[in-house]
């Protein structure tokens, strides 16, 4: 099947520093892609620069394309006509994404007269359907008040409704949940995972959660330093781990279940984007790098088992499974 | 050996207000909260915003001012916020916030802020502090040659560290953190919380960890506190609280974190949002959003009774089965 998304070599630089590296990204119709990565690594700044959100001062290159569409340097006319409609995005601060003197309903019609040509009474009727999909009790009684008087899950319901009124085959969760709290998250969680179901809508959904992304997503890329340094499908990523950096990423979360062990931190911080080490960028940190990777910067593989990789020297395959047992054995002394 | 840190029935009470020239409506954000913390032990709080977790840290350390309840500290009550008393005593008992860089002065070398515990407590001659600042740094993991960077020139990491150094100056009996890994990235989190763990490790000093990351409070706590809309709802040892929950929150807050390959549909998700403090629901609080919940729950509100070793629940359907067992 076609590619819903195409990204090709997507690149950007603010004031000459460049953030993104090459950025070669597909979404397929109707897939939910998650992007984890910590904080700087260029996954929001991927999906902004997509959809001509980034500021003017951002250098931006590369091709994007929606289907038979040209998303790369279209004329805002066009890309608004895009943004909201086939592609939707939702922010992880829902109440400063509403306006705050304005009714949530009528903010609904709005975006219903925008992307879908609903007025008066059909629009006023799709909006409480969508108030009712997200799951805002009493739609009806809630439909002319403002955004202080809802929660902050149920304003993050709100913005996903909005996000909904354009039909979007293409949702873009930014955080979504970050800023919720866990019972409030799993409600989220949830609902994302129904609405696609229901839809049948892709969502790309960023996020440093990597339990979060693994129980909505079905593929994933791994990001570092502006680059994608793993993608594959979640089970096999998740699984089976084999560039250093995901697998630091794994080791580094504490557990709910097992023995109480001290973390394993990736040691240093992430490189400043001005200041990028020699050859892999990862390599400062980690402790599988050799003399090679100092020098040369590894490329995005293709690898036997589906999933691609850039590092020259990656965890075997199957090394996982070996701790595992050990660990099990560990246990049951 | 008495505790190090006892407090008993605790009550805060702020003055909402709804609307600009409405009514002042008391919101009760702690309402009768008893815990204690040993020397050497690490005590969890969790809880979703608006349960009262910060505010109770803050009156642990008398801080914030309590309406109602005591706090005795090392065997004594802990004297009134503000006076010599008070100051003296909070050398030995200290709190570091989630969010370093509005914890730390712009304007300030870190050397600087390291030391300026020791030199509001006059602690030593200043060659002595000096030695101290070095020594401190080391422990958490700073290079020497930072001594001189300003908090800017620092990551998020690093600066949490300076918070921490700080905090550790006076050689405090208490450490009361409040979500002090929040606001770090996963691989940093880790960092700051092996160094948690090492302070841990000499079995000196006691902390109160708050935070609603249920996966770093496990990694860290001996024993946790949950709490609900200002109250504590089960309290227990981590390891049995965190395998073995008995109140029907505790086990939806557990269920609700996501982990790798635990599949969406197994998890218990709750109805509902945590209710707004001031419309505080009658008997549990817990109970509109509860799947157990029956008459008694709506009428009644439960007290902490021991259902297991160590382990206390406040439910009205955890009573029969467990108390029996553990009896």
């Amino acid at each position: 099947m076609a590619n819903l998304v195409e990204i090709r070599d997507l690149r950007v630089a603010f004031d000459g520093v460049p953030v993104l590296h090459g950025i070669d990204l597909d979404v397929r119709p109707g897939e939910a892609l998650g992007l984890v990565g910590e904080s700087g690594c260029g996954k929001s700044v991927t999906w902004l620069a997509a959809l001509g959100l980034l500021p003017s001062k951002a250098k931006v290159s590369g091709t994007v394309t929606l289907g038979e569409t040209d998303l790369s340097g279209a004329p805002q006319a066009k890309l608004e006509k895009v943004r909201g409609g086939r592609i939707a995005m939702i922010f992880q601060d829902p109440s400063s994404a509403l306006n705050p003197v304005l009714k949530v309903g009528r903010q609904l019609c709005e975006a219903l007269r925008l992307h879908r040509g609903l007025t008066g009474n059909d629009a006023r009727r799709e909006a409480l359907r969508l108030m009712d999909m997200v799951g805002i009790p009493d739609a009806r009684g809630r439909f002319s008040l403002y955004p202080h008087e809802f929660s902050g899950g149920q304003c993050q319901r709100l913005m996903i409704a909005m996000a909904l009124a354009g039909e979007p085959d293409l949702l873009i969760a930014d955080e979504p949940t970050t800023a919720l709290d866990a019972t409030i998250q799993a409600q989220i969680l949830d609902l994302l995972a129904r609405l696609r179901a229901e839809m049948n809508m892709a969502i790309v959904f960023i996020s440093h959660d990597l339990g979060a992304v693994a129980q909505v997503c079905e593929r994933v890329c791994v990001m570092y330093a502006g680059r994608i340094v793993e993608q594959g499908a979640v089970g096999l990523l998740f699984e089976r781990p084999r560039h250093p950096y995901t697998r630091g990423l794994f080791d580094a979360i504490p557990r709910l279940h097992g023995p109480r062990t001290p973390l394993v931190p990736i040691p240093g911080t992430v490189p400043d984007p001005r200041n990028l080490p020699k050859g892999c960028a990862f390599q400062p940190r980690c402790a599988h790098a050799r003399g090679f990777c100092q020098s040369e910067r590894p490329d995005l593989l293709a690898q036997k088992d589906g999933r691609k990789l850039a590092c020259a020297f990656p965890l075997p395959e199957g090394s996982e499974e070996v701790e595992r047992e050990v660990r099990r054995e560990g246990m049951l002394q | 050996m008495s505790p190090l840190l006892e407090a008993n029935d605790l009550v805060r009470v702020y003055a909402g207000r709804k609307g600009l020239f409405g009514k002042a409506v008391p919101v009760r954000a702690v309402d009768g909260v008893s815990l204690r913390v040993n020397r050497g032990e690490t005590l969890g709080i969790v809880g979703e915003s608006g349960s009262g977790k910060s505010t109770l840290g803050r009156l642990l350390l008398g801080v914030d001012p309590a309406q109602g309840g005591t706090v005795q500290f090392d065997g004594q009550q802990l004297p009134e916020a503000g006076t010599q008393a008070w100051r003296a005593l909070r050398a030995r008992m200290q709190m570091v916030y989630q969010d370093p860089l509005a914890a730390l002065d712009r304007r300030l070398t870190i050397a600087t802020q390291i030391r300026e515990p020791l030199d509001i407590h006059r602690v030593g001659t200043p060659e002595q502090r000096e030695a101290r600042v070095a020594e401190l740094m080391r422990a958490v993991g700073l290079r020497p040659d930072q001594a001189g960077r300003y908090p800017h020139e620092l990551s998020g990491g690093q600066r949490q560290r300076v918070v921490i150094a700080r905090a550790l100056a006076t050689d405090p009996d208490l450490l009361v953190c409040d979500e002090p890994v929040s606001a770090l990235d996963v691989s940093i989190q880790a960092q700051v919380v092996n160094l948690l763990r090492e302070l841990q490790g000499d079995g000196r000093l006691s902390m109160v960890f708050i935070s609603h990351d249920l996966k770093v409070v496990r990694n860290l706590c001996d024993r946790v506190a949950v709490m609900y809309l200002g109250r504590i709802v089960e309290e227990g040892p981590s390891e049995e609280l965190f395998a073995n929950p008995q109140h029907p929150y505790t086990q939806a807050l557990i269920s609700s974190v996501p982990e790798p390959g635990r599949a969406l549909d197994s998890r218990v998700i709750l109805q509902g949002e945590p209710p707004n403090p001031a419309r505080r629901p009658s008997g549990c609080a817990f109970h509109p959003r509860c799947a157990r919940a029956t008459d008694i729950c709506r009428g009644q509100v439960p007290d902490l009774i021991p259902v297991a070793p160590g382990q206390t629940a406040a439910c009205h359907h955890v009573t029969g089965a467990r108390a029996t067992r553990a009896a």
